[in-house]
């Protein structure tokens, strides 16, 4: 499974990234955790605020951090498909 | 199906009783707030209300608790009034309108729609790119953050609603008349270039829809984040103010800040500037100041300048607009927060 986090340079990047490490270790899953900095590779995924989340190519949030419940459900999801 | 809709009812219903229950101890909490802190401070301390000690120390235990139960309770009405805006959902709304409607429609949707700095460049290319005008998302950026709700609740709790209002509007016309003005300039060759080079990604995020619990949620979650944020600030600022209130003589600020000042309002606006996000712990001191003769426009001026130029933003938006473009950016905003200044000086 491939993750990235979108956004640079701001705290809830961190905050977002930690979080979903701290969601991999509790499942017990093997990820790939990127960051993404650069502006137009942000761009290309068509958000317009930061910090998004990237699951397996999909947009799954933007513009905010979402709850560990729904990033379990996500990280749940696309390990089944 | 009937099932489900009256469990969705049944949650609602016990959502709002909540929400009224939580409504209804705030305000008891307001309202007995004034007769239990003075009680506190000059029967259970025994001060004297007109001592310097006495005056600092009630200031303090009064103002702290009220300007957090308001804090509290407006980033909570603000929580739920952004989850009903999206920064696509702002876009969509701009796009295609003409400038002028869209400076208006522009600021507006600046207050809001739930926007963080570090979020200025993906939000400046998306707007651009999907062919709002520059002045237009000019106005939204400068809106954004210069119409705050931290510094509006400090300013009711602290100056009256008057003040609040006149903060809320004039910053309103700022961002408005600043965009519009830059727009009329026409100095898209300002813009970096890659930014019209850009080609957006279409967005695949799917809006969820929220439901009233979502939307409380999301109210109680800005408070945690802002509160938890700004909390310190507030006491420190209310700390200070209250040792200004007790302890600096009346009419110390008259010379420095006061009406006859001509240069008190460039001067508090170049103060400000790099005072970014610290709005929380400025207002208290300032609103002891003026008890001390400062002037109302130099601090609303003082404010705007705090809260809506701000050096960490203009590094940010340097990515996307070239340097001759922040000049003038900042160099209009920077006259409309004078010339509001200057205005209520005159005025009031």
């Amino acid at each position: 499974m491939n993750i990235k986090i979108l956004g640079s340079s701001c705290p809830n990047c961190k905050t977002l990234e930690a979080r979903v490490r701290e969601v991999l270790v509790e499942l017990g899953v093997q990820a790939e955790v990127e960051k993404v900095t650069d502006m137009r590779a942000i761009m290309s995924y068509g958000i317009m605020a930061t910090p998004g989340l990237v699951i397996d190519g999909v947009v799954k949030s933007a513009g905010r951090i979402p709850s560990k419940a729904d990033i379990a459900a996500w990280i749940n999801v696309a390990q089944a498909s | 199906m009937t099932e489900r809709i009256e469990r969705r009812l049944g949650q609602n219903s016990l959502l709002a009783l909540y929400v009224v229950a939580a409504a209804l101890v705030w305000f008891g909490a307001y309202h007995f707030l004034l007769p239990l802190t003075s009680w506190v401070a000059y029967s259970l301390l025994g001060l004297s209300a007109t001592s310097r000690l006495g005056s600092a120390v009630g200031f303090f235990i009064y103002d702290v608790p009220k300007v957090l139960l308001l804090l509290a309770a407006i980033v909570f009405l603000v929580g739920i009034l952004r989850s009903f805006v999206t920064p696509e959902r702002a876009r969509s709304i701009l796009g295609g309108k003409r400038e002028g409607v869209g400076n208006v429609l522009a600021s507006l949707l600046g207050i809001v729609t739930p926007f963080c700095s570090c979020s200025a460049v993906p939000l400046f290319v998306g707007f651009v790119e999907s062919g709002v005008p520059l002045g237009v998302t000019l106005s939204f950026l400068i809106a954004a953050p210069m119409i705050n709700e931290v510094a509006a609740t400090l300013l009711l709790g602290l100056f009256g609603w008057r003040v609040a209002l006149l903060y809320v509007g004039t910053g309103l016309i700022i961002a408005m008349v600043a965009g519009w003005v830059i727009g009329r300039l026409h100095l898209e060759h300002w813009v970096e270039d890659w930014v019209y080079q850009m080609r957006m990604g279409e967005s695949q995020l799917v809006e969820e829809r929220k439901t009233w619990a979502d939307r409380v949620s999301y109210g109680l979650q800005s408070v945690r984040d802002i509160v938890g944020r700004t909390w310190p600030y507030v006491i420190a600022g209310i700390a200070v103010g209250a040792v200004i209130h007790g302890y600096v003589p009346q009419d110390f600020m008259a010379h420095i800040m006061g009406k006859n000042a001509w240069w008190s309002v460039p001067a508090a606006v170049l103060l400000g500037v790099p005072m970014y996000s610290n709005a929380a712990g400025v207002i208290p001191v300032v609103q002891a100041l003026m008890e001390k003769g400062a002037s109302l426009g130099t601090v609303l001026a003082f404010m705007m300048s705090v809260v809506g130029l701000s050096l960490p933003e203009t590094i940010i938006l340097r990515r996307v607009l070239k340097w001759q473009m922040i000049a003038v950016f900042l160099g209009v905003v920077a006259v409309g927060i004078v010339a509001v200044g200057y205005l209520f000086n005159m005025v009031l």
